[in-house]
């Protein structure tokens, strides 16, 4: 197992120099710079302004004189929020996008996972293609409709829920929450339904069954584990998607999360900031799939004995 | 678990969620805030910084008019000057010299009082070249200023900002600037801590920690309480400000909020006091239903298009008016946007003393006389052209539209070609485009913030287009003693850019945005000036 870690974590280290390299050197060719604005200044102020942020120096020693701040785990001072550094955007933005993920993915889980199961337990009937049904339009709206018409009911008509914000008032986290999240349900329920169908028809359910198990305890106890494999190994990239994919719902719900400095950050020209989010992300999606791959190690006996050796 | 039971466990979650979050008693942000004298705005985009001298924004310019006063202010409602930190002001005859009398009273908000020479401090650093200041050039009009941020000059004993003793500030400008109180108004020429700055770095360096709530000293009648980035900044009442009396709120809340959509939908759920835009599609509902939170008024600016005077045939001012005489703008203006905008025949909107006699009205026969004596009879011949636009939904609309006027009235093709907004900006300042969409929005109230865009060397000239007349006029304009003798000038050269057409004014810009009932004292005035002076809530009847 430390092996297969350690072989895993030198792997990593290439993958991020090279999102590192071509970050640094994509958004230096992307026209436009970090301080253009409407109004024109003069040639001097902008001279000054790219000396202030090192941007006077040949591209090449900006990179290693990145690379050395990095290593330092000095991400620099954002261009645009001239008063921050791009560690502490990460650091406010971060938590508040992670809590919102594991949120969402705790909704996916909890409305995905069952409604997986009942759908594989009567295939074909109703009692799978009512759900299913759900997951399909739960697949097909995005969140930047969904959100709006979960505001709009809860929020305006009802006025139970706030529309926007984070924190601030209680309740503030639930619709953010499903509308991130549901995307994710639909999916985790059609691969429970998928993966569970598959274990279903197995010798040991059958065996289990003949025992004369109830259904529950047959699939509760000895088809679930088995079942919701796939749903493990698809949680690391969607925990790691939801993460730089939540700034749709970070905007329309006013959430101060990574996601939205994130993009913002491209549009502004911010390189500071596009290089500390995208070395962060990717560090962390890869960091993902680590541990995905781990709990898949240690749910099937297989891959355990493969990773020994 | 069987469908029915996990259906009814789902229930019971929600409903349980619900019940958790209902519990406050349902008060709304903005109820709240009406009690405890709290306003709620949304403010577009995140501040990049509160530094008066380091940022452009509008966003930022909304929160310094809180935070920070210039020698003197500005009323919402009508628009005049104030006094600020001066009480009063001499002006020399020949209006090369102005002379400020500080109040007394006037104090930051750390309790220390307000000099003369903070001011003269402030400016030098404003100027700094190492500061990077974007917003430097406001202050050329003083002498020397220019010279000293261009470093053709070190020492800024020759710049014409002195401090005659402790409240006496006197001023030498280069040239007659009759705006100039206008300018003073300006963020630019807001004072700043010495102190404090230096506490945290050096006068030219952007970006230190002086702005952090803990350490921000300023002058204005609120101080920084506050600041969650990309969630809301707070100011709360300055004890310490002159006219702390008048001040009435305790605390405003600024929040970056980038979708008129989600600002609109947040106010109906009673989370703003004050939206800062109506997304453009949903004013005419609210005028139909004359929603009383509406505020629709004219705002001093201008949307218009630019020729790129360099390319072929945009080089001929025959092919240039043409263009612009046969754009439809009323059909624009009253069918498709439908927001109030006034079709522009002219450049410089309406507003300060002055509105331009010359025109260029819709006239679809003049524009075919004009292209065929150019050598383009019924477009035969025309080269294809393009539109260059920065990528939003409303810019695009228009342009498809001018792209059916031009090919139905001229038979003229062109194609459409949207950036993103630095790609635009970069395509714009190096010439590589043919005709680009393009608004400019007042600086201060005066024509000549327009006018004075397109001199020879005017730094936001990106049309390639001189014309020596033009520049002289302008420049009469500005020596000019008497304001009838001005304002002609003005006439004249407005005449010429019409008549030359390096641009097609397209529309005058409304500005549509929601203010609560509530709030009172809130004036919406043609500069989207604001003075929080004054303005308290009232809980509604």
């Amino acid at each position: 197992m430390l092996r297969f870690l350690c072989k895993r974590l030198a792997l990593a280290i290439p993958v991020m120099l090279v999102v590192i390299t071509i970050t640094f050197f994509l958004i230096r060719l992307a026209p436009g710079g970090p301080f253009d604005q409407e109004r024109n200044v003069p040639p001097e102020v902008m001279a000054n302004l790219h000396a202030q942020y090192n941007l006077d120096a040949p591209v090449v020693r900006q990179y290693f004189d990145y690379l050395g701040d990095l290593l330092r785990g000095d991400l620099g001072p954002s261009f645009r929020y001239t008063t921050r550094s791009v560690n502490e955007m990460i650091a406010r933005g971060f938590p508040v996008t992670m809590e919102l993920g594991l949120y969402a993915i705790l909704f996916a889980l909890l409305v995905g996972m069952p409604a997986g199961i009942i759908a594989a337990m009567r295939p074909n009937s109703l009692q799978d293609y009512v759900p299913m049904s759900a997951a399909m339009v739960g697949i097909c709206l995005p969140s930047f409709v969904l959100g709006p018409i979960l505001m709009l009911i809860f929020g305006i008509w009802l006025g139970w829920l706030p529309v926007s914000g984070w924190g601030s008032t209680p309740g503030d986290k639930i619709l953010p929450a499903i509308t991130l999240g549901s995307t994710y349900a639909a999916y985790i329920a059609r691969i429970t339904r998928g993966g569970m169908l598959e274990v279903l028809s197995q010798d040991y359910i059958r065996t289990a069954r003949a025992k004369g198990l109830s259904t529950w305890r047959v699939v509760m106890v000895h088809a679930l584990r088995g079942g919701v494999t796939p749903v493990v190994s698809y949680l690391g990239p969607a925990l790691a998607g939801l993460l730089a994919g939540s700034f749709v719902v970070e905007t329309i719900f006013q959430i101060p999360g990574l996601g939205r400095f994130y993009i913002q950050a491209a549009f502004n020209r911010d390189y500071t900031m596009i290089m500390g989010t995208t070395v962060f992300l990717a560090g962390l999606i890869i960091l993902f799939n680590l541990i995905a791959d781990v709990i898949l190690v240690w749910l099937n006996p297989r891959l355990r004995q493969e990773a020994g050796h | 678990m069987t469908l029915q039971r996990y259906s009814r466990f789902i229930l019971a979650l929600a409903g349980a969620l619900l019940l958790s979050a209902c519990s406050d008693g349902q008060r709304t942000a903005v109820e709240i805030g009406n009690e405890q004298q709290i306003l709620h705005m949304g403010n577009g985009d995140e501040p990049s910084d509160v530094d008066p001298h380091t940022t452009v924004g509008i966003p930022e310019r909304q929160i310094q008019l809180a935070l920070f006063e210039g020698l003197v202010s500005k009323s919402s409602e009508t628009l005049e000057i104030e006094p600020g930190v001066a009480h009063s002001w001499d002006i020399s005859e020949d209006g090369l010299v102005y002379t400020f009398y500080l109040n007394e009273e006037a104090r930051w908000s750390n309790g220390d009082p307000i000099t003369a020479e903070h001011f003269v401090w402030s400016w030098r650093r404003a100027l700094l070249p190492g500061l990077g200041n974007q917003y430097a050039y406001s202050l050329y009009s003083i002498k020397n200023a220019e010279d000293f941020h261009r470093e053709r000059i070190s020492d800024f004993d020759e710049v014409g900002v002195t401090a005659v003793d402790e409240r006496t500030l006197r001023i030498e400008l280069e040239s007659p600037v009759p705006y100039f109180l206008e300018l003073l108004e300006h963020h630019s020429f807001y004072p700043v801590h010495p102190p404090t700055i230096e506490q945290f770095g050096r006068p030219d360096q952007r970006g230190t920690r002086w702005t952090r709530p803990e350490n921000f000293v300023g002058n204005g009648a609120f101080t920084l309480k506050s600041w969650e980035p990309n969630r809301v900044l707070v100011v709360e009442k300055n004890p310490h400000y002159w006219d702390a009396d008048r001040v009435l709120l305790n605390e405003i809340h600024f929040y970056p909020v980038q979708q008129p959509a989600t600002e609109e939908r947040m106010f109906r759920a009673g989370q703003l006091h004050i939206i800062n835009l109506l997304a453009e599609e949903r004013v005419p509902r609210y005028k139909s239903e004359e929603h009383p939170a509406l505020r629709s008024f004219a705002n001093y600016a201008t949307y218009y298009y630019e020729f790129n005077t360099r390319v072929e045939p945009l080089g001929d001012p025959r092919v240039r008016r043409a263009l612009s005489l046969s754009i439809n703008r009323e059909q624009i203006t009253d069918q498709m946007l439908r927001g109030g905008q006034r079709p522009a025949e002219h450049f410089t909107p309406p507003g300060a003393g002055y509105e331009a006699r010359a025109r260029v009205p819709y006239n679809p026969e003049k524009a075919r006389e004009l292209l065929a004596e150019a050598g383009y009879p019924n477009g035969q011949g025309f080269p294809t052209l393009t539109i260059l636009y920065n990528t939003l939904d409303v810019h695009e609309r228009i342009a498809v539209v001018i792209q059916q006027m031009w090919r139905q009235e001229l038979n003229v093709n062109v194609t459409l070609r949207n950036q993103d907004w630095r790609v635009y900006l970069a395509s714009k300042r190096g010439g590589d485009y043919h005709i680009a969409r393009s608004g400019w929005v007042a600086d201060y109230y005066d024509p000549n913030t327009f006018l004075d865009m397109f001199l020879s060397d005017g730094g936001n000239n990106d049309t390639g287009w001189s014309n020596e007349r033009y520049d002289e006029l302008i420049g009469r304009a500005a020596r000019a003693e008497d304001t009838e003798q001005r304002m002609e000038y003005f006439q004249q050269a407005e005449a010429i850019l019409l008549e030359e057409a390096p641009i097609a004014p397209i529309y005058f810009y409304q500005y549509n945005h929601l203010v609560s009932p509530s709030v009172r004292g809130w004036h919406s005035n043609v500069m989207k000036h604001v003075n929080y002076k004054g303005v308290y809530l009232e809980s509604q009847p």
